[in-house]
């Protein structure tokens, strides 16, 4: 017997994000200091950021988008870069809204 | 509390409440760029002082003798979580005027958990709760299960004993079951302000916290006591001092998937019937990453997810959703999770570093409460949070309304919820099992063991004939010469769990 096939296609990161309601501030509650992160080789946020906010660019430094963000507090905790990271909460009402969670 | 709530900002909560039970279809992110107006409730435009109960506007000496005139509440409760209402709900029935500040929309907007309520903590304080709780399904099935790449290995319990009042475990969503515990606070007298962001303490002249400020005009909210309910990042207990040594490892990550499944399918693949429900936790199944995994059951969902140590997770190179998916791909849990839609993916910190990582309770006005005191219990066989929340915030409440009686809410005034906690099974658990969380998320018991019982197991049950039956001592010692551990290390392990669990 050989094994079944458990594999059926996964939802691409776009369309898993889209389950998700934002209610966007125009306001960033998040503010990362790309200049900061050119001294960073090994990019935690990149890796542990659950909503993938955390883009490595090629001149070295990082991209961060707040829109799409859990609030969650991962990407402070894992950075070693002091200062890289400046983690607030959206102004009230805004962020992520869960519904089913 | 005499006062009346201003009916703009009842308006304002029924649009929340109802704005809660909206399918997230009614929200998708296309939305997202419309104006403000488009997505607040009407009275968040407002300043604060329209959400106040008159006192709050207009000094009254006469209604509280302990609080000094112009203040309007006297206390105010940061987060409307279970802790926070818990904290608001035990204020308000003591008869002390009490805010309960949330920064989402709704009540339970922010927060995610890993599946069971469990309700004994709310006899005392809502009797008969069950009868009205929203509640997705009781669990009637409790599954401890280990994994190896190819290999499962469960214990499976199930009683119908949990399936009848009073029961034991429920699976919620968190925006129902934390709108319905505001909603006890509110309906005993607490005024709940949505849509609010606490951005910081107020502190008097010898430091001592004096309310909290907020991101609305006017926003400054004075209380002679804040109970901080902020949640696992709890900015107000680290910008008090309260902790002194915030450790990554201490926390994990929890990710999840919400699966839409028809329900008649979900009872046929659990083996449930009516409102049973089944909640599975699972070990190894994180790869390098410390942590685990869980699936639970709602009534035409499924949930499935992991939890994840930081720094392992940082150092990994593993992407949370890749970790999932491997979960949802094991040939164990495959069956169970095959073609669910995606309903709903989430995220949040879990303070998972027990006894070790509590922060101080309280300081000069200030207390903390809930998971933004880290009294969250992950120790393997064990996983509980919301039970913890709801107790410390009613002893946070209890000790809030005792101070304010006796006029003393200095550090030492307040030291009633600390003894509160030491007295009641939320400390008593912390302290008895302070080695259970480095123990589980330690390299053997994540990798190993679950190795060797798989193996062990494998052994016994291969029918190997024409060799004789394996015997279970000598199987055992080869399994662990393969796995390489070390016999001191075993011992010093199964002591650690001995004087944790025995």
């Amino acid at each position: 017997m050989t094994r079944p096939d458990r594999s059926w296609p996964e939802v691409g990161f776009d369309d898993r994000m889209a389950t998700v309601e934002f209610r966007v501030s125009p306001k960033a509650h998040i503010v990362v200091d790309g200049y900061a992160c050119r001294g960073c080789t090994t990019r935690e946020c990149v890796t542990a950021c659950p909503a993938s906010l955390f883009v490595a660019i090629a001149d070295g430094g990082v991209l961060f988008n707040y829109e799409e963000c859990f609030e969650c507090g991962t990407c402070y905790m894992v950075c070693n870069t002091e200062g890289a990271i400046s983690w607030s909460y959206p102004e009230g009402g805004h962020g992520v809204v869960f519904h089913r969670s | 509390m005499a006062e009346t709530v201003p009916s703009l900002l009842a308006q304002g909560a029924a649009a929340t409440r109802a704005a809660a039970h909206l399918p997230p279809a009614a929200h998708l992110p296309s939305v997202a760029h419309l104006p403000l107006a488009a997505h607040l409730p009407l009275a968040a435009h407002l300043p604060l002082a329209a959400h106040l109960p008159p006192a709050a506007q207009s000094a009254d000496a006469t209604q509280s003798a302990t609080r000094p005139a112009a203040e309007g509440f006297d206390v105010v409760v940061v987060g409307a979580g279970p802790a926070g209402s818990a904290a608001a709900l035990t204020l308000a029935r003591a008869g002390v005027r009490v805010c309960l500040v949330e920064r989402g929309p709704f009540p339970g907007a922010k927060n995610m958990y890993g599946g069971v309520l469990y309700g004994r903590v709310l006899d005392g304080l809502l009797p008969g709760w069950w009868q009205e709780a929203p509640v997705q399904r009781w669990v009637t099935r409790r599954a401890t299960m280990v994994v190896t790449p190819t290999q499962s290995l469960t214990v499976d319990f199930r009683t119908t004993a949990w399936g009848e009042p009073p029961y034991n475990g429920a699976t919620v969503y968190r925006s129902d079951l934390d709108a319905w515990l505001a909603a006890k606070a509110e309906a005993a007298g607490a005024v709940l302000l949505c849509s609010t962001t606490v951005t910081g303490l107020t502190r008097g002249p010898t430091g001592q916290v004096t309310g909290v400020r907020t991101d609305r005009p006017d926003g400054d909210l004075p209380a002679r006591v804040v109970v901080a309910c902020d949640g696992v990042n709890s900015l107000l207990a680290k910008e008090a001092g309260l902790y002194r040594h915030p450790e990554p490892e201490h926390f994990t990550l929890g990710v999840k998937e919400v699966l839409a499944l028809p329900r008649q399918d979900i009872e046929a693949r659990f083996g449930l019937a009516g409102r049973e429900g089944t909640d599975i936790e699972i070990l190894g199944c994180t790869g390098d990453v410390p942590g685990g995994g869980f699936l639970y059951t709602n009534l035409d969902t499924i949930a499935v997810g992991v939890v994840l140590q930081l720094p392992g997770l940082a150092s990994s190179g593993r992407r949370p959703e890749e970790l999932i998916a491997g979960l949802k791909a094991h040939p164990a849990v495959a069956p169970l999770v095959v073609g669910g839609q995606l309903k709903e993916y989430s995220a949040h910190l879990i303070p998972e570093g027990g006894w070790d990582m509590l922060p101080d309770l309280a300081a000069d006005g200030l207390l903390v409460a809930g998971d933004a005191a880290a009294l969250c219990l992950a120790t393997g066989i064990w996983l509980e949070g919301v039970n913890y929340a709801i107790a410390s915030g009613a002893a946070a409440g209890e000790a809030a309304a005792a101070a304010l009686a006796s006029g003393d809410t200095s550090a030492a005034g307040l030291a009633g919820y600390r003894h509160r906690l030491e007295s009641s099974f939320v400390l008593a658990d912390f302290k008895r099992l302070r080695r259970a969380p480095g123990l589980v998320l330690s390299e053997r018991v994540q990798r190993r063991y679950p190795q060797i019982a798989c193996n062990l197991v494998e052994r016994l049950f291969t029918v190997d004939n024409p060799n004789p039956k394996p015997r279970l001592l000598a199987a055992g010692r080869a399994e662990l010469r393969r796995s390489a551990v070390r016999a001191r290390d075993l011992a010093r392990d199964a002591w650690t769990a001995l004087r944790a669990f025995g």
